[in-house]
């Protein structure tokens, strides 16, 4: 199996892992959520993550993210050595590179749409004004409302434009349509891959939905911890042609 | 078998054990303070009326100039006396060697012997007198421990002009001195007075006195009218100088003590209950924010089929585990600190029944309260959230329907960057909450005030009392009425540099049907040593035609001034006149009534003289002169103030020291247990929002401080309002505490302000840092997964 390096939009690979182990310490048990996993993402590219329940992709995200460290094994963004970083670091490199959208949106509940990206443009070098980022999901005329007054889907939309205001270098999302319903997942998705093409930046997608892997550049199969297969697309669908 | 929800119980106490103790300890804190100081006080008023009775204590007492023993039948007579003794009395300097300060005997006959007769003695070491043997003396306890005297010592004492020596045989208490008190000082002084009995024999022929007494012990039957016993006393001793007859509460030593119960009376019944009832209302609070934060665990349980009932008990087990450790804590702790200060109270009071007691219905009542309001707190809490549907608890916390608080309407905190914006709303948010938190915080404060504050009132005391009212350093008080030439017989006398003489006279004042015996103290016009202070601190004197009054005398014969008050001497010329009340002074310490020294000589129809003199004496010089004083004839008694002072403070000091210390680390206990609980609670509930926003690249710092800055601005505003609380509650408490012999003055120092905002803040830091340490130990990971 070959990485598509080929196919990627630019030949410059952000990501690196190599032998990427996982291990979680459960009492008496080890349980081995990523089993020695080898990788590379290019900039600007579209990955759509795929498996079962259990198979380790959250596990995979987090340590892309900086959120968690692998066990043993290399995991490398551009020169950042993520396996090896302290806490700080880690921290460090979450705040200025990496965008975030979660399964459960994780908003701030107490802070109203427009705060809730200001949180993070706010310590951000070169972000977008809240209002811009908050226009690209389509979002601009809830600015002063509180999350308890949004819908799920538009909620998400705001984490997105959260995760976006700042420019990151990488969107990390984990099952970002796992909670929405099918039209309001398709606006996500669009919103996401909008981001993608306009900006540059590399995505990183989560799902359980095969059907959105026709979004992606590059699709990888996950099974027990260990990446099962990877599918190049040649052709990206957009969301809106995808059926699921 | 243990159920399901015994073993979450477990678990879940496993789990808070931080949250667990520290609200354990709050109760601990409340109940032991409780049952310590309430056990005290009833160890105390019943040791007090054991001994009484066990004494004999006389119910009324006078005072004669010298008066046949024939008499005494006379007197048994009167309607309403049930017995009567008569005594010799008499105070004698003592000349014990290496001190250099004078020391002054009270000499009480003591018939003792098989005849069991009224103030008994009880031995404490060595026997009682030889009816044979005229130089064997008992001395009281208090004294012999302040010079260090016992069985087997000789006492030279100059009585009558000669040298004697009394051999002490003896070591013993008496009812009648619990509090051995001179007339006219303001407070005991163990090493500058003492009482010795004596053979009476011994006593009478040394003062030229067989077959006489100056000094009477009365017990009245229970239905005798005192008013009525008194005329009739005063009547019969009238011809011999009586200075009339008083009950017990005009008896030194019993108006000491009563006072010192009274005040652990207050103490008892004031502080601690309003501890146990914050520790009850924190616990309440705690518990119930607890039980809130479980909120989707009680939907989650009741969604499964649980009823109310089961749910409501698992909760109340909860509490009943916090109160119950809490509870066997405070008590054991309660009854340490009980006897601590039981036995640190022996050696004030010197009451030899002394034994600890802790009513049972104390340590019930207390755990009664603990446990009333722990359980109410747990109950209302499920109740909240059992009466919602279970599918609505089960969504995140409930009636969190943000809006922008109203202030922001007036004042765009927008503008604040949005960290700021997250601690404000925590804040306003639930004002309930937050102001409940604030009170619970700032009422640590003035429980610590309450233990510190006393030092600054004494301190104060001192310095008006002792520094700019009673300046003199030494004062002198002569046998008999002297010619005032004598101040140029003093002001000769090596270092000292100015004198002042003062005529002090015993009288009744009579208002109306009040009265009450004290002394009218006659003072120089413009005095500098013995200066009378009005209650804003300026310098008074009495006109030459008015009679000036402690304001707490005032109060007790029920005039105001311009008002008469009927003058009855009890010495000498015996006159009587109305004298009108000009002014009132503001004496902290005693009750007393004050003339110009010219009128009161002319009142008395005396000529210039003097019976006392107040000297400014080099402290150099102080030790040649006291040596010269004890020489001079006429001088009865010399006082030295800095002495006096020293004493004071000494014996003051380690009951506040020990009552402050205890205090405080309540007071901490209780602001860990606040700041503690409620900065875990706050975790609990934003550990979401938190965990996010470190995903989101915030630092454990910046996340901290998110969490910690409403505790910082919590503690901002409490601070000022304990302050306030402070000088609250320490003015009613001096209110109810305010006796007649003492006021203590509401003065709080800026020290004990500092010291109880800092005590409190560190507490809150303590908290906090444990608090931070568990913010940094987040798990960033599992907020990615669905909410708990
Ligand atoms: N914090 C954890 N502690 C123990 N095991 C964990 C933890 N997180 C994940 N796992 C285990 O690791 C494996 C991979 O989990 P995860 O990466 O979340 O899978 P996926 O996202 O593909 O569903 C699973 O077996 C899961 O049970
Ligand atoms: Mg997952």
């Amino acid at each position: 199996m070959e990485f598509g390096a080929a196919m990627s939009p630019a030949h410059e690979s952000v990501f690196v892992a190599r032998g990427l182990s996982k291990t979680y310490r459960m009492g008496e048990v080890d349980v081995l959520a990523l089993r020695s996993v080898d990788l590379e993402i290019f900039a600007g590219e579209f990955i759509v993550l795929l498996g079962p329940s259990g198979s380790g992709k959250s596990t995979l995200l987090n340590i892309l993210g900086g959120l968690d460290s692998p066990t043993s094994g290399v995991a490398r963004w551009r020169d950042h050595d993520l396996a090896s970083a302290d806490e700080g670091e880690l921290t460090r490199y979450r705040r200025e590179h990496v965008g975030f959208v979660f399964q459960y949106y994780n908003l701030i509940p107490s802070l109203t749409v427009r705060e809730n990206v200001l949180l993070v443009t706010e310590m951000a070098a070169d972000p977008m004004a809240p209002e811009d980022a908050l226009t690209l999901v389509g979002l601009a005329h809830r600015l002063d409302h509180f999350p308890a007054q949004l819908s799920g889907g538009e909620q998400q939309r705001v984490a997105v434009a959260r995760a976006i205001a700042k420019r990151p270098d990488v969107l990390l999302c984990d099952e970002p349509t796992g909670a929405l319903d099918y039209q309001t997942g398709k606006l996500v998705l669009e919103v996401i891959a909008t981001v993608n093409q306009q900006l540059g930046t590399t995505v990183v997608v989560i799902t359980h939905n095969a059907a959105i892997a026709g979004m992606a550049d590059r699709v990888m199969r996950l099974a027990n911890g260990a990446i099962a297969s990877i599918k190049v697309n040649a052709r990206r669908c957009t969301p809106s042609e995808l059926q699921w | 078998m243990v159920s399901a929800l015994d073993r979450k119980l477990r678990r879940d106490l496993a789990h808070m054990r931080g949250q667990v103790m520290t609200i354990a300890l709050v109760v601990a804190c409340g109940i032991a303070s409780f049952v310590a100081s309430l056990s005290t006080y009833e160890s105390l008023r019943l040791s007090q009326s054991d001994y009484y009775a066990e004494g004999r204590f006389a119910d009324a007492f006078v005072t004669v100039e010298r008066a046949p023993r024939a008499l005494a039948a006379r007197l048994a007579e009167v309607g309403g006396v049930a017995t009567v003794e008569t005594r010799l009395i008499r105070d004698v300097t003592l000349d014990l060697p290496g001190v250099g300060m004078p020391v002054i005997a009270r000499l009480v006959s003591y018939d003792g012997g098989d005849r069991p007769g009224l103030n008994r003695l009880h031995l404490r070491r060595g026997r009682l007198i030889d009816p044979d043997r005229p130089d064997e003396v008992v001395v009281s306890e208090a004294f012999a421990a302040a010079q260090r005297l016992g069985p087997g010592d000789g006492v030279p004492a100059i009585i009558n002009g000669r040298r004697d020596v009394l051999r002490i045989v003896g070591v013993a208490l008496s009812p009648e001195f619990i509090f051995a008190v001179r007339g006219g000082e303001p407070l005991p002084d163990d090493r500058r007075f003492g009482v010795l009995w004596m053979n009476r024999h011994g006593l009478e022929a040394a003062f030229n006195m067989e077959g006489a007494f100056n000094d009477a012990l009365f017990t009245l039957s229970p239905d005798a009218s005192r008013p009525a016993v008194y005329a009739e006393i005063d009547r019969l001793l009238e011809p011999y100088g009586g200075r009339g007859a008083y009950g017990r509460d005009q008896q030194m030593s019993h108006r000491f003590l009563s006072d010192e119960l009274r005040e652990q009376e207050i103490m008892a019944t004031t502080i601690p209950p309003v501890f146990l009832a914050v520790a009850a209302v924190l616990v309440n609070i705690v518990l119930g924010r607890i039980v809130a934060t479980q909120r989707e665990q009680i939907a989650t349980l009741k969604a499964i089929g649980y009823d109310n009932a089961p749910i409501v008990v698992h909760y109340l087990k909860m509490a009943i585990v916090i109160v119950g450790i809490g509870s066997a804590v405070g008590i054991v702790l309660g009854i340490a600190l009980g006897r601590m200060m039981t036995g640190s109270y022996t050696q004030f009071f010197r009451l030899p029944l002394l034994a600890y007691r802790v009513p049972l219905w104390v340590p019930l009542l207390a755990v009664a309260v603990s446990l009333a309001a722990a359980a109410a707190g747990a109950a209302a809490a499920v109740r909240r959230v059992a009466a919602l549907a279970p599918a609505e608890a089960m969504r995140p916390p409930a009636p969190r329907v943000h809006r922008r608080a109203p202030i922001e309407r007036v004042w765009p905190i927008r503008m604040l960057p949005v960290r700021l914006l997250m601690t404000l709303r925590l804040l306003l948010d639930r004002p309930l909450r937050t102001a409940t938190t604030i009170g619970a915080v700032a009422l640590s404060i003035p429980i610590i005030v309450l233990g510190l504050f006393w030092n600054d009132a004494l301190d104060y005391m001192i310095e008006t009392q002792f520094f700019a009212a009673e300046r003199a350093d030494v004062v002198v008080a002569f046998s008999d009425p002297t010619n005032d030439r004598v101040r140029y017989e003093l002001s000769r006398l090596p270092g000292v540099y100015d004198v002042e003489t003062m005529r002090a006279v015993s009288v009744r004042l009579r208002a109306g049907h009040r009265s009450y015996r004290t002394a009218i103290l006659g003072t120089e016009d413009g005095a500098r040593l013995r200066r009378l202070l009005d209650a804003a601190g300026r310098v008074v004197a009495p006109p030459p035609d008015g009679m000036m009054l402690t304001d707490r005398l005032a109060e007790r014969l029920g005039i105001a001034v311009g008002d008469v008050v009927l003058v009855e001497v009890l010495e000498g010329s015996r006159r009587t006149r109305e004298i009108a009340v000009t002014g009132l002074v503001d004496d902290m310490i005693g009750l007393s009534a004050y003339m110009n020294i010219g009128a009161l000589n002319r009142f008395l129809g005396e000529g210039a003289v003097a019976s006392a003199a107040a000297l400014a004496v080099d402290r150099d010089g102080e030790a040649a002169m006291l040596a010269r004083l004890r020489e001079m004839p006429r001088v009865a008694t010399v006082t030295v103030r800095r002495e006096a002072v020293e004493t004071f403070l000494a014996t003051i000091a380690t009951i506040v020291l020990v009552f402050s210390a205890i205090l405080c680390a309540f007071a901490a206990a209780i602001a860990i247990g606040v700041v503690y609980n409620n900065a875990r609670i706050a975790l609990a509930e934003r550990s979401w929002d938190l965990a996010t926003l470190r995903v989101l690249g915030f630092t454990r710092r910046e996340v901290s401080a998110i969490l910690l800055g409403g505790l910082v601005v919590e503690l901002a505003l409490a601070v000022p309002l304990g302050w306030w609380l402070s000088f609250q509650v320490v003015d009613a408490l001096l209110r109810v505490l305010h006796t007649e012999m003492f006021e203590i003055p509401p003065v709080i120092s800026m020290r004990t302000c500092v010291a109880a905002a800092a005590i409190t803040v560190l507490a809150a830091a303590v908290s906090a840092l444990i608090v931070r340490r568990r913010i940094d130990r987040l798990d960033l990971v599992s907020v990615l997964k669905a909410r708990e």
